[in-house]
């Protein structure tokens, strides 16, 4: 046996631990007047123009960086009311069961509104696809099964539709877009909203889920013959084709800028009279409104427990409301309207830090 | 592996004199010392265990039993029930098996009965290294390169040939069960492979010696002496390699769709336990929710407990056996 | 005795006693040993292809700003892993600090005092450690650990990757120790060393380089572990700003990046994945050539 000096061993093990270990913080060095991080974790829908709007915000203050973690609207809102996040992002409003189950206040700031495209995947098929809601809810139903069904080929003279199975793509985890797309679906098939309803997430009729709106846009493009609602930013930097809807006045609408901001407009209005940010712009009248879209907010803690983190947080907020909204349109996001901002402002002062609010404008 | 001391190279009692000065400093406190690092192992798998039965009891209390075998999940409406997720999770292990035991006792007769020494240790160093890879990877070429292929080659060829079956009926999505249990079969045949060659190397050599003597061939020798010899370890090993495919978490949920159903064909999606563990653990919304998830992690951690001990014992009766009877 | 079938005659035409071997019977026999070497090539195959694919494509996209950049917002492209690198690091030692202490003095009390009913149980229930999934360990910790720090942390998931080496740790430390001479054991017990210095400064020392062997398989598992990482460690774009903070690692961004549509993060998965597998496999290989001894715990 051949006999090492064992204590040798002993420290270069310990010291490639220590080495592993210390290397952390001091490949960065955290020059004294500390980095504030900044945890937050949720919705996908945005995750486009927020992972921006951080990248953006930390360039301009180095101190202040912010983790966002993009794993579903269900799972924003959990991580908050467990509080191992500073703040989270959810499309779908918190009723008011789930903001009594936080266990202390916390407050819902709406930043921008997006649309929810049909995304699909038929080869010889472009962009540009005429989707009735009712056909959409009886894609997903699990009524028409192929692409060349008759009530499809109806709305589409011009396209030649294979006779391929459709796969039908959903979200797997808890979802915000699952819950714009789901209420769009209860308000257009009185059978869905019986069978199914709207939850960030429901008991899918069929289908195969992906993970995230980048799951759901990844499963997509793998697989020929399937369709699936996605927010339109991944679909546009996906090159990914989408489809026309019907809206309610029974124009064929694109999902687009334009679009949306007209859906938002109309719920600006809704938050301004109901006063109550939780509003719903799913399938909303309006000759050129898109009819699948939604606000999404950010979940803050009224009453911050960290001075420093605090300041910080509310600092990118004020930000947000104001400077970050321009980028919005770039990504295809509808910036909140005035009033909204206004709104916002309002809110983004009730955070307080011991009884005091935290902004100073 | 048998859990008593390995015999014949035990630790010698200590000795009288140190045994006197056991009772002093050092020696007293060494073995306290050893003692409870020790315990703390079983103390790790008992809070493990406490933990997770802790956690589970809301909705133990609310579903009892029959969480096993409602099949409806529901987060919306609260109902929760297990069976899908048993269902995805027992049938894409018994593909799996199905898969990866033929060819796994292929290579284990190979390494052990056909192939010359230095081929043989060659061979087993490199199915070994099948093992190393760690299940994300496999995940990632399960997307871009397993499920592609089983939607473009191996799913129309089943359609054309046996699609009467309601096995392999309906649309054809490449990710699924069937992928699922390509994958996890990969997965196994490393240690279902090396722990039936570990038992094939057991079996005496008057064994085969008998057999050729009564003027068998080298396949005669195999099928009819050695194979049967050995077929409890063997049937161990299985078990073992079941254990791993029960709790395969990542390359599993990259492959099977993720759909919490029943269905009767292997082309569709499906979820298990691990998956759905992986992909809505950190979004339970409601305590309910969280509390059914962590019962399913309950049972996958009973399940892979009785699993692996059954298949432990089995293959230490298995070469202890063949050692005894040499 | 014989050391198994490698050592006995070729029997496909050798000695006949009994009744001729009929045509059908040799053929037979052919046959089935082209079948099972057909069964090493369908097992060998999809790890040539996996491997191939991680080397081609990896290759391609392995570049220097992946080792020095942090990764980029979603949709831009470029950007790096750096900070996935040093994650899967930093848990490694964090796993080390919890797996290696428990796993070596746990190993040593197996193999000094484990032969009664105690080293029984200990033995059963590292084997059942051993055979737990990954993603139950993760559970374990978020409820443990990350519900009560209120916070997902480098901590939390260096110590469920800790938790997963602990098995492989004391079972290797365990049969290295006692391949130990017991005759060495007791020269040094008769020149009246206590029991506690043989036991650390002979016994242990002799198999230290076994032992390290051990260790350094069992950092060869945890490194390519993702399940327990996702609700323990999280994840972070940023580098890692201290122990109690969300931190990435290697195997839960090659997992995010693989299912979400964008080309740009698929390449850098493959490079991720060359990677890890370069580490993996340096680390087993050389593991078992300073070894040389097959360690048959097995499972994952």
């Amino acid at each position: 046996m051949r006999t090492t000096p064992y204590w040798r061993s002993l420290l270069a093990v310990a010291a490639i631990c220590a080495l592993f270990v210390g290397m952390s913080p001091a490949v960065r060095p955290v020059k004294g007047a500390g980095i504030v991080t900044l945890t937050g974790a949720g919705a996908t829908f945005p995750y486009p123009l927020y992972s921006r709007w951080f990248s953006e915000y930390n360039r301009a203050h180095p101190d202040v960086r912010i983790n966002y973690q993009p794993i579903g609207s269900g799972g924003g809102i959990e991580q908050v009311k467990n509080r191992t996040v500073d703040f989270g992002a959810s499309d779908a409003p918190l009723s008011d069961d789930q903001l009594k189950a936080m266990g202390r206040p916390v407050i819902l700031i709406p930043t921008v509104a997006g649309a929810i495209a049909m995304s699909y995947n038929v080869p010889n098929v472009g962009t540009g696809l005429r989707l009735t809601p009712q056909n959409i809810a009886a894609l997903y139903l699990g009524t028409i099964t192929k692409w060349n069904d008759p009530k499809l080929t109806a709305d589409n003279p011009g396209m030649k539709l294979p006779n391929m199975p459709i796969t039908v793509v959903h979200r797997s985890d808890g979802s915000g877009t699952t819950f714009h797309f789901t209420s769009f679906l209860s308000l257009v098939s009185p059978e869905w909203a019986n069978k199914v309803g709207h939850a960030t997430s429901v008991e899918w009729p069929v289908g195969i889920g992906g993970k995230g709106n980048d799951g759901v846009a990844g499963a997509i493009k793998q697989a020929p013959g399937a369709i699936g609602y996605v927010e339109l930013a991944y679909v546009k930097q996906n090159n990914l084709t989408y489809a026309l809807v019907k809206n309610r006045d029974g124009h064929w609408v694109a999902p687009s800028l334009a679009a949306t901001v007209l859906a938002a407009a109309g719920g600006a209005g809704q938050m301004v009279k109901t006063h109550d940010v939780r509003v719903s712009i799913a399938y909303a009248p309006g000759p050129t409104n898109y009819p699948i879209a939604g606000f999404t907010y950010l979940l803050i803690p009224r009453e911050q427990t960290d001075a420093v983190k605090g300041k910080a947080l509310v600092g990118f907020l004020w930000w947000a409301i104001h400077d970050g909204e321009k980028d919005a349109a770039q990504l295809l996001y509808a910036q909140a309207p005035a009033a909204v901002v206004k709104i916002d402002e309002g809110l983004v002062k009730q955070v307080t830090y011991q009884g005091k609010a935290l902004v100073t404008p | 592996m048998s859990y008593a001391a390995p015999a014949g190279r035990g630790v010698p009692p200590l000795p009288a004199e140190s045994r006197v000065r056991s009772g002093r400093g050092g020696d007293a406190i060494f073995r306290v010392l050893l003692t409870v690092f020790g315990v703390a192992v079983i103390v790790l798998v008992a809070a493990i265990a406490c933990v997770l039965t802790g956690a589970a009891m809301p909705a133990i209390r609310r579903f009892g039993p029959a969480f096993l075998w409602t099949s409806r999940w529901d987060p919306v409406h609260n109902i929760f029930g297990a069976l899908p997720f048993v269902f995805g999770t027992v049938a894409s292990s018994a593909l799996a098996l199905l898969v990866a035991v033929p060819i796994s006792l292929g290579v284990a007769v190979y390494l052990v009965e056909i192939a010359p020494p230095r081929t043989s240790i060659a061979l087993s160093f490199i199915i070994e290294l099948l093992a190393a890879i760690p299940s994300v990877i496999l995940g990632l070429w399960g997307i871009f390169v397993l499920a592609p292929w089983v939607r473009s080659a191996v799913e129309p060829v089943l359609s054309a040939v046996l699609g009467w079956l309601p096995l392999f009926s309906g649309p054809q999505y490449g990710i699924g069960l069937l992928a699922a249990g390509i994958i996890l079969a990969i997965m196994i045949i490393p240690i279902v492979s090396s722990v039936s060659r570990d038992v094939l190397r057991a079996v005496p050599a008057e064994q085969r010696e008998a057999m050729y003597a009564l003027g068998a061939t080298r396949w005669e020798v195999i099928s009819r002496a050695v194979v049967p010899y050995g077929r409890i370890g063997i049937i161990g090993a299985v078990i073992l390699g079941l254990g791993r495919a029960l709790g395969e978490t990542m390359a599993v949920t990259m492959v099977i769709g993720n759909r919490p159903q029943i269905s009767t064909s292997l082309f569709q999606p499906a979820y298990t336990i691990a998956a759905v563990l992986a992909n809505e653990f950190s979004e339970a919304t409601s305590d309910l929710y969280l509390s059914a998830l962590i019962e399913m992690a309950l049972v996958l951690f009973a399940v892979s407990l009785i699993v692996n001990a059954l298949a432990r014992w089995l293959v230490a009766r298995a070469t202890s056996h063949a050692r005894a009877a040499r | 005795m014989a050391g198994g079938a490698c050592d006995l005659p070729r029997a496909g035409g050798a000695v006949i006693v009994l009744g001729r071997q009929s045509a059908r019977r040799r053929v037979t026999d052919r046959v089935m040993g082209w079948v099972c070497l057909a069964a090493i090539l369908v097992a060998v195959a999809p790890l040539a292809s996996v491997l191939g694919y991680i080397v081609i494509q990896g290759a391609s996209a392995l570049n220097w700003a992946f080792f020095t950049h942090l990764p980029a917002p979603v949709g831009e492209p470029g950007g790096g892993m750096a900070n996935a690198i040093l994650g899967t690091l930093t848990l490694i030692g964090l796993a080390a600090c919890v797996g290696v202490p428990v796993g070596i003095l746990g190993g040593l009390f197996l193999a000094e005092a484990g032969d009664g009913r105690l080293g029984w149980w200990i033995r059963f229930t590292a084997d059942v450690l051993n055979g737990l999934p990954s993603i139950v360990v993760g559970v374990f910790v978020y409820a443990l650990v990350v519900v009560p720090m209120h916070r997902f942390s480098a901590l939390a998931g260096g110590l469920a990757l800790g938790v997963m080496m602990i098995p492989l740790v004391v079972r290797t430390t365990e049969e290295m120790v006692r391949l130990v001479p017991s005759s060495l054991r007791e020269a040094s017990l008769a020149l009246g060393i206590r029991w506690w210095v043989t036991s650390l400064r002979i016994v242990l020392r002799t198999a230290t380089a076994g032992v390290i062997t051990g260790i350094m398989l069992a950092v060869a598992r945890i490194g390519g572990e993702t399940a327990p990482l996702l609700f323990t460690a999280f994840n972070n774009q940023f580098w890692q700003a201290g122990l109690d903070q969300p931190i990435s690692s290697l195997t839960v961004q090659l997992f995010t990046y693989s299912i979400a549509p964008y080309d740009d993060w698929h390449r850098q998965a493959w490079a991720a994945a060359l990677v890890l597998m370069a580490i993996t496999l340096l680390l087993n290989v050389a593991a078992r050539a300073a070894g040389r001894q097959r360690f048959t715990m097995g499972g994952r």
